[in-house]
């Protein structure tokens, strides 16, 4: 069984009026199964509305199931006894950092969780230093937190997530108020998380570009999973995934259309240099000596 | 010429420890119905020049024309360029405060002193331009999803009657289907209003596919001025100051750095697909 599991999991808000009678019931998320799997990179995409969030918010017990059964590393997070490991477990990193950053410093910032925890003292500033080391912020140690970049600002926040050593971490939406150098920043800095440090990451995202890197990509709507595999069996499905309100990156796009237009070219065609590998030969073929093929024509294998 | 701004400097916390120069000598100027793109990485000074557009902020030193007349001359009404100058802040459904969707949206032109049936009017008409159907107007704002809390919100500036609409990373937390459908109703109230547009936007695609005309923000000061086309074929130096160009763009520099006599200022998958179905003689 995998790190994070769920089983026939549905959760309802449920609205009530002044005197608790209920007025309405919106189910968030409708019998969902899942087994993810140690170690993996997993990028969770819907629309606004579809069910992410509240799906995230499950995973470290900010919201408990209505019905079924979420289980972090074998423990039920509707039991109370377990709440504490649970959230050790999972760390969550919102979309808005100046929400999530409360110290006047960057390494009180980080040290808040683990002082939380009441990890002691010593270990907190060891903690502190490896957390904002791996995140690659270790020289604003002793900066403001209110003079970073947006990026800094979430990788501060990841920092103070991973100095609770937690086995899993879950990114909702990190960088929908970023500019793009800080996103790249971001999303460098959860990759090499998940390589170097080998925790499990799940990113919540609305830019596919950020997807294409991943291991497994699963595709909400309605509050149910409507698409699980992998990032190119589900940039396959160009059509299916614009009527869930969803896109593919633009190289996919456009390799996808020129596909339509009869080029023979493979589905799912995920990166740049795909493109260009399935695309130089045939220039080369039509401008002869005029295209170059770098590594000395590496079409075919 | 709708707006036009000299020699704009504006410095924070004149004076003080935290005195910080975010806008350096910018000039600019804005016709009447263009459609205008603002990029610049976060801190580059954006959102204090929207600021300055309609009067929000005062310049430290320059001067800003509106129509013609100096906003900073004495007795200049700034309430009446507020009105013509409307401004969505980014996350404005964060501002939705009203029991309803139609009486938020009637706060604006009520505040203006219209009478209450012609603020009704108006409402009418912003919710009707951003594709809002009658069946919104009793429901409350807080019950809406992310894009239509977001509509609401234009709605409310729209209501206004503004001449020129400056928005503020309108699609950010969108998601993808949810940014075209609010690009395109702005592009709608550009064609068929002719509303003078200015768009603050992180993405890079977007700007490309819909403005008319670039302004790129570094550190304070407006470094390039160009059409979309012009602008991303610096892509190295755009990335040098936190930005980027659209991946189109890579694809084609891409290509024509292995030979590919490809047309580098291509920027959108449509142009990209037809000039690679061209030069292969597809």
């Amino acid at each position: 069984m995998g790190i994070i599991k769920t089983s026939k999991l549905i959760f309802d808000y449920i609205r009530k009026d002044e005197e608790e009678n209920i007025e309405e019931i919106k189910r968030a998320i409708d019998d969902v199964s899942l087994d993810l799997e140690k170690g993996q990179f997993i990028a969770i995409l819907g629309h606004n509305g579809s069910g992410k969030s509240t799906f995230a918010k499950q995973l470290n017990a900010i919201l408990l199931p209505t019905e079924g059964t979420v289980w972090i590393q074998d423990l039920d997070t509707s039991k109370e006894e377990n709440l504490w490991e649970v959230r050790k477990k999972t760390g969550m990193v919102f979309q808005n950092p100046d929400n999530q950053i409360i110290g006047n410093i960057v390494e009180e910032d980080v040290g808040f969780g683990p002082e939380n925890l009441g990890v002691p003292t010593e270990e907190i500033w060891k903690r502190v230093d490896e957390s904002l080391k791996s995140v690659g912020m270790g020289a604003y140690r002793l900066k403001s937190p209110n003079r970073l970049s947006g990026g800094q600002k979430q990788r501060v926040a990841i920092a103070g997530v991973m100095a609770m050593r937690p086995q899993c971490i879950v990114l909702d939406e990190p960088t929908a108020m970023l500019d793009p150098n800080g996103r790249k920043e971001v999303v460098k800095t959860v990759h090499e998380l998940n390589r170097d440090e080998g925790i499990t990451v799940l990113l919540i995202t609305h830019y596919m570009e950020e997807v294409t890197g991943a291991d497994r990509v699963i595709v909400m709507d309605e509050g149910k999973i409507v698409m699980d595999g992998t990032p190119r069996e589900i940039f396959s499905q160009v059509e299916t995934l614009k009527s869930y309100r969803l896109d593919v990156p633009q190289v996919t796009e456009l390799a996808y259309e020129l596909k339509q237009k009869g080029l023979d070219l493979p589905d799912g065609i995920l990166t740049l240099d795909e493109l260009m590998q399935n695309l130089l030969p045939r220039f080369a073929e039509r401008f002869p000596g005029e295209v170059i093929l770098e590594n000395g024509g590496s079409h075919g294998n | 010429m709708a707006i036009k701004a000299e020699h704009i400097d504006y410095i924070y916390g004149k004076g003080t420890a935290f005195e910080q120069h975010a806008l350096k000598d910018v000039n600019l100027e804005i016709q009447d119905g263009e459609f205008v793109g603002l990029i610049g990485h976060t801190g580059s000074g954006k959102s204090t020049l929207i600021q300055h557009l309609n009067g929000l902020l005062r310049a430290t030193d320059g001067k800003l024309y509106y129509n013609g007349s100096n906003i900073y001359d004495a007795g200049y009404d700034l309430r009446a360029l507020r009105s013509h100058v409307g401004l969505v802040f980014q996350y404005p459904e964060h501002q939705l405060f009203e029991i309803d969707v139609f009486t938020d949206v009637c706060f604006g032109p009520k505040n203006q002193g219209l009478n209450k049936e012609e603020a009704a009017k108006r409402a009418k008409d912003a919710l009707t331009m951003v594709g809002l159907d009658e069946s919104y107007y009793k429901r409350s704002p807080f019950e809406l999803s992310g894009g239509q809390k977001r509509r609401v919100a234009i709605a409310g500036v729209l209501a206004m009657n503004p001449d020129v609409l400056i928005l503020d990373e309108p699609t950010a937390g969108l998601d993808p289907k949810g940014r075209d459908e609010i690009l395109d109703q702005i592009k709608r109230l550009h064609e068929e209003r002719n509303m003078t547009i200015v768009l603050v936007s992180h993405s890079m695609e977007d700007v490309a596919r819909y403005v008319d005309r670039i302004l790129v923000m570094n550190q304070g000061e407006k470094v390039f001025d160009d059409t979309p086309k012009e602008v991303f074929q610096h892509y190295k130096e755009l990335e040098s100051m936190g930005l980027a160009a659209p991946e189109i763009t890579y694809v084609v520099q891409t290509l024509k750095s292995h030979g590919v006599p490809i047309d580098t200022s291509i920027t959108t998958i449509e142009e990209a697909r037809d000039e690679i179905l061209r030069l292969l003689g597809k």
